[in-house]
């Protein structure tokens, strides 16, 4: 692996390896010394041309616990809002010598961009691309999904999969990059998915993607689903008319009290509730939701701490991963 | 990463501890480990992954065989060195392996790192760093099956299974039946001249 | 070895009287003759002719001739946007690429919305002499689908303009649209359509369908161009004038036009070479070279409009020629122009999607990418047939070479060729312009000499 960009292109072997080293890594999260020495000396580049604080928080912390030394370019009031090309800003980049570059960016692509363009040789991390890949979340999400299930199952998660389990995910499929990636990295960890949302935040096309897709969340939920993963609705999206009103989109595909209940009525007792957060409390998600056990969103916050090093360990360790350490062997 | 012509290797390999020799030095090894640390108290082993485990487990146990009040599951742990190396730029990529300590923990006791082969000593070193980021021991010593020699850091075993004079250009290859396929417990040098 | 940007030979090679013999070319891929050209005209075509004083020969053995092509639709960025393409760079790419006539897209800036600004670019034309320029008028003024431009004027004009278009944009307007579609009847003009349905393509990126749902890139759907095109056919019969239809790019778009044809709907309509090559399939590179506009389709898309273009539903080849500056397309998919070059490669697209699928033959070539568009666009000089007393626009094509695309050695300054790397058929060896050798041996020769005004070529 010299760059993650996708969860589309990630193979079942990958897949596992990061997930594995993620535990690993998690572990270290529960020391005294919450830091290894991994990365010293490799410069760790957080792109930000959106801003979320969240996401980068995420990555700052795990690239520190690496050693890693962290640059933080926010592209709000820098010369990229002036005009300067995403070619000026990775070339810039090259020669501050950056290692790995973590991009969060509202163009499709942007990464692959940055990846195949050749303006620069670090690894690239897509920590959310417009409407395309989040794979860092996704990673996260079946992280936390294979914890639980592993549990239910009493093995431990190491090498373990997804078969078997099946997921529902609620909302903006359309314009969500969190969804795609979710899908693909479920689908091929094993488990079985369920898209729900209206007919318009579904993407033209989505009859060939594998999985269910259902209108209805009530519907999806009597076919008992062992994770329900709702998606933050972005207000904005109203405005073009996908759904008429917030309160209608709330009542047909939020996860309120009353379906909150339904779980237990249905004796799904072990059924969790994901969200990539930040949320939006008593619109996509009940606050009694957010807070019942079922919920996993603090546990999703510090499993994406450890994916996040896992993935920057696995791209920036092994041979050739490093331009100028390559050089300065060779001049031995 | 074994890129040896298995039959040329064969061809080449020397046997050089037998299953009968591995099982006679662990058990002189144990002792020795008593005998140093004047009984089994605040006495821990940690294993180096992959083959260093397995023999702290067997020395764990022989330890226990000879002080029945010492639980051999809980003076055992394992200690994962991968962050800690020092050429993880120039191998290929290693995945880590899980640390997991002993559940009395290791401040303030006598931890025995265990591996199998003592080479260039550059995986002690990162051992010694990883067990320091986990706690404050009171003594650290070492135990190997082998030592091939070649040092690189100014680093000795306190406990060696066996000395084994090598050329660089030798590979000495540890089978254990624990992890490796076929399995089997060896020791072999393969690539002699 | 040729690394830099082609340039015109330093010696040319000219006939002292203008008299070129070629020997032994196979005339629209059928009989082999000698083909005598003379003053301009093609004198003589028969076997074994002589040739006369102060003749050169051009031995053919093994090449096609062919009528020069016509470009119905090409982007030559001057004026305004003179760092992706100049009249003359682009015309020197034309001639390469085997036209000898191109019409010149009226979104220059200015665009190309007076009398004043397509004589112009006519007369840049007529000075670089590479090929025979036609601007293209807007339809509305600056393109804005508001109102409609001076076309009885820029008709009138020295350029003589009978192809209108707003094309990057669509004439959205229903009642602009039949307004345009009347008006230009009064010069047996022709309205040349973008269809696009502006609301429905809204920040539209690619084709909307599997691979934009997976990559996440809005939409640009297939219905979007058919509604105007279904609009477009019925106000046309409507109002009984003639439409033209650009860079159809749909399966549906092939049926709605067969449909119209079959009702005596007076429309024709032309494909890019790209989208008979291309897919969506390439934008999951992300690399902008494939962003186009309308962008590319799928597969079923693809054998629809070649076996359109081989019935004739698809009238011609127009290439959408689009150069654009690096920094257009070094850059995120989403902040990259759309568009990419083709002078240099339609000729080896269309043999290679069309003749050698044998879809056509070379004589169906000449009709689609030279008869056809001359009449289209008016230009009674072009695309006429290879016999004794027409004008000698002839090239001369290579049909067995095979050459790798490589942009850096192409005559145009736009470096956005979608085929970089990719090994193509056919080359073009030969551009004979008015009688004069644009292009002899594959590679540029020199400009015909400034001529003051075009052949006439309005009755």
């Amino acid at each position: 692996m010299k760059h993650l960009l996708s969860t589309l292109d990630l193979s079942y072997q990958d897949a596992i390896s990061i997930l594995d080293t993620a535990e690993a890594m998690a572990a270290v999260g529960e020391r005294e010394v919450k830091k290894l020495p991994a990365l010293r000396g490799r410069t760790v580049v957080n792109l930000f041309f959106e801003d979320s604080t969240r996401t980068r928080i995420s990555f700052e912390a795990a690239a520190k616990r690496l050693s890693a030394d962290v640059i933080n370019f926010s592209a709000k009031g820098s010369s990229v809002s002036k005009g300067e090309s995403l070619k000026d800003t990775a070339q810039t980049l090259a020669a501050i010598g950056a290692d790995a570059v973590v991009i969060r960016h509202g163009a499709s692509g942007a990464p692959a961009r940055l990846a195949n363009s050749g303006w620069i040789d670090a690894a690239v991390l897509n920590a959310g691309d417009g409407t395309h890949e989040h794979p860092t979340q996704a990673l996260l999400d079946a992280f936390t999904m294979r914890r639980h299930w592993a549990q239910l199952h009493g093995t431990p998660s190491q090498g373990t999969d997804l078969k078997g389990m099946h997921v529902a995910i609620v909302g903006d499929i359309l314009h969500s990059r969190v969804a795609r990636s979710d899908l693909w990295l479920l689908k091929t960890l094993g488990a079985e998915v369920t898209l729900v949302a209206p007919p318009t935040l579904l993407p033209f096309g989505v009859e060939s993607w594998p999985c269910k897709v259902s209108y209805s969340l009530d519907e999806t939920l009597e076919t008992r689903p062992d994770a329900v993963m709702m998606l933050r609705v972005q207000a904005e999206r109203m405005h073009s008319a996908f759904f008429p009103t917030v309160r209608e989109y709330s009542r047909r595909w939020g996860f309120d009290d009353v379906r909150l209940d339904r779980l237990d009525t249905l004796g799904l007792d072990n059924t969790i509730l994901l969200h990539p957060g930040p949320m939006n409390r008593g619109l996509e998600i009940s606050s009694r939701a957010a807070d019942s056990p079922r919920a996993t969103v603090l546990a999703q916050v510090s499993n994406g701490v450890s994916v996040r090093m896992a993935a920057l360990y696995l791209l920036l360790s092994g041979e050739g991963s490093s331009q100028r350490t390559t050089q300065e062997v060779s001049a031995q | 990463m074994d890129l040896v012509d298995p039959q040329q290797a064969a061809a080449a390999a020397r046997t050089v501890l037998t299953s009968a020799d591995i099982d006679r030095v662990l058990t002189r090894i144990a002792h020795e480990i008593l005998e140093a640390n004047k009984g089994g108290t605040d006495l821990v082993l940690m294993g180096i992954p992959r083959r260093g485990y397995p023999l702290a487990r067997r020395l764990a146990a022989k330890i226990s065989a000879a002080d029945p009040t010492l639980d051999a599951d809980a003076i055992t742990g394992q200690l994962d060195v991968t962050m800690f190396r020092d050429d993880l730029a120039h191998q290929p990529t290693r995945p880590p392996h899980p640390t997991e300590l002993p559940a009395s923990g290791i401040d303030g006791k006598v931890v025995v790192l265990v591996d199998d082969v003592l080479y260039s000593g550059r995986t002690i070193r990162a051992a010694l760093d990883a067990l320091i980021d986990l706690g404050r021991p009171r003594a650290v010593r070492l135990a190997v099956l082998v030592d091939r020699g070649h040092r690189e850091l100014p680093i000795r075993a306190d406990h060696v299974g066996k000395n084994l004079p090598t050329a660089a250009v030798e590979k000495v290859r540890v089978r254990l039946t624990e992890t490796d396929q076929p399995a089997v417990d060896e020791v072999v040098i393969e690539g002699t001249a | 070895m040729k690394t830099a940007t082609p340039a015109p030979a330093a010696q040319p090679i000219l006939s002292a009287n203008g008299t070129y013999l070629i020997r032994g070319a196979s005339l629209l891929g059928a009989q082999t003759a000698d083909l005598l050209i003379q003053d301009g005209l093609i004198a003589a075509v028969g076997q074994d002719l002589e040739a006369p004083e102060g003749a050169v020969t051009v031995e053919a053995a093994g090449l096609v001739a062919l009528p020069g092509m016509v470009d119905l639709h090409t982007h030559l960025r001057e004026p305004g946007r003179e760092d992706a393409e100049t009249v003359e760079t682009g015309t020197r790419a034309a001639a390469l690429g085997g036209f000898t006539s191109v019409h010149a897209m009226a979104n220059s800036n200015p665009v190309a919305d007076t009398a004043g600004v397509v004589e112009q670019v006519y007369s840049l034309g007529l000075k670089s002499g590479w090929v025979d320029v036609r601007p293209v008028g807007a339809v509305t003024v600056g393109l804005k689908g508001e109102r409609l431009a001076e076309l009885g004027a820029m008709a009138d004009s020295r350029a003589r303009v009978r192809v209108f278009s707003d094309d990057g944009m669509c004439v959205h307007d229903p009642v602009l649209m039949r307004r345009a579609l009347e008006y230009v009847k009064a010069f047996d003009g022709v309205v040349a359509q973008h269809a696009q349905e502006p609301r429905m393509t809204e920040g539209a990126q690619m084709h909307e369908g599997d691979v934009s749902a997976v990559l996440g890139l809005p939409g640009w759907p297939a219905v979007a161009e058919e509604s105007i095109i279904a609009r477009d056919v019925l106000l046309a019969q409507h109002t009984g004038s003639r439409l033209h239809v650009c860079h159809v790019s749909t399966a549906g778009s092939v049926e709605i036009i067969r449909w119209a044809k079959e009702r005596g709907i007076n429309v024709t309509a032309e494909v890019t070479p790209h989208h008979l090559l291309l897919t969506d399939e390439a934008v999951r590179s992300y690399d902008p070279v494939y962003k186009v506009n309308p962008p590319l389709r799928t597969e079923s898309d693809v054998q629809a409009l070649r076996r359109g273009l081989a019935d004739g539903t698809i009238d011609i080849v127009g290439t959408d020629h689009a150069p654009h500056p690096s920094e257009h397309k070094e850059c995120e998919w989403a902040q990259a122009a759309m568009g990419m070059t083709g002078l240099e490669t339609a000729l080896s697209v269309v043999q290679a999607t069309m003749i050698d699928t044998g879809l056509m033959d070379w004589a169906g070539f000449a009709r689609v990418t030279s008869a056809t568009p001359a009449r289209i666009g008016g230009v009674r000089t072009q695309g006429r047939p290879l016999e004794s007393g027409e004008p000698a626009n002839v090239i001369l094509v290579d049909p067995a070479a095979r050459r790798t695309v490589d942009p850096h050695k192409m005559a145009t300054m736009g470096k956005n060729s979608p085929y970089a790397g990719l090994e193509l058929p056919g080359q073009v060896r030969a551009t004979f312009y008015a009688g004069h050798p644009t292009v002899l041996e594959g590679a540029l020769n020199g400009p015909r000499a400034a001529a003051a005004e075009e052949t006439p070529w309005i009755g």
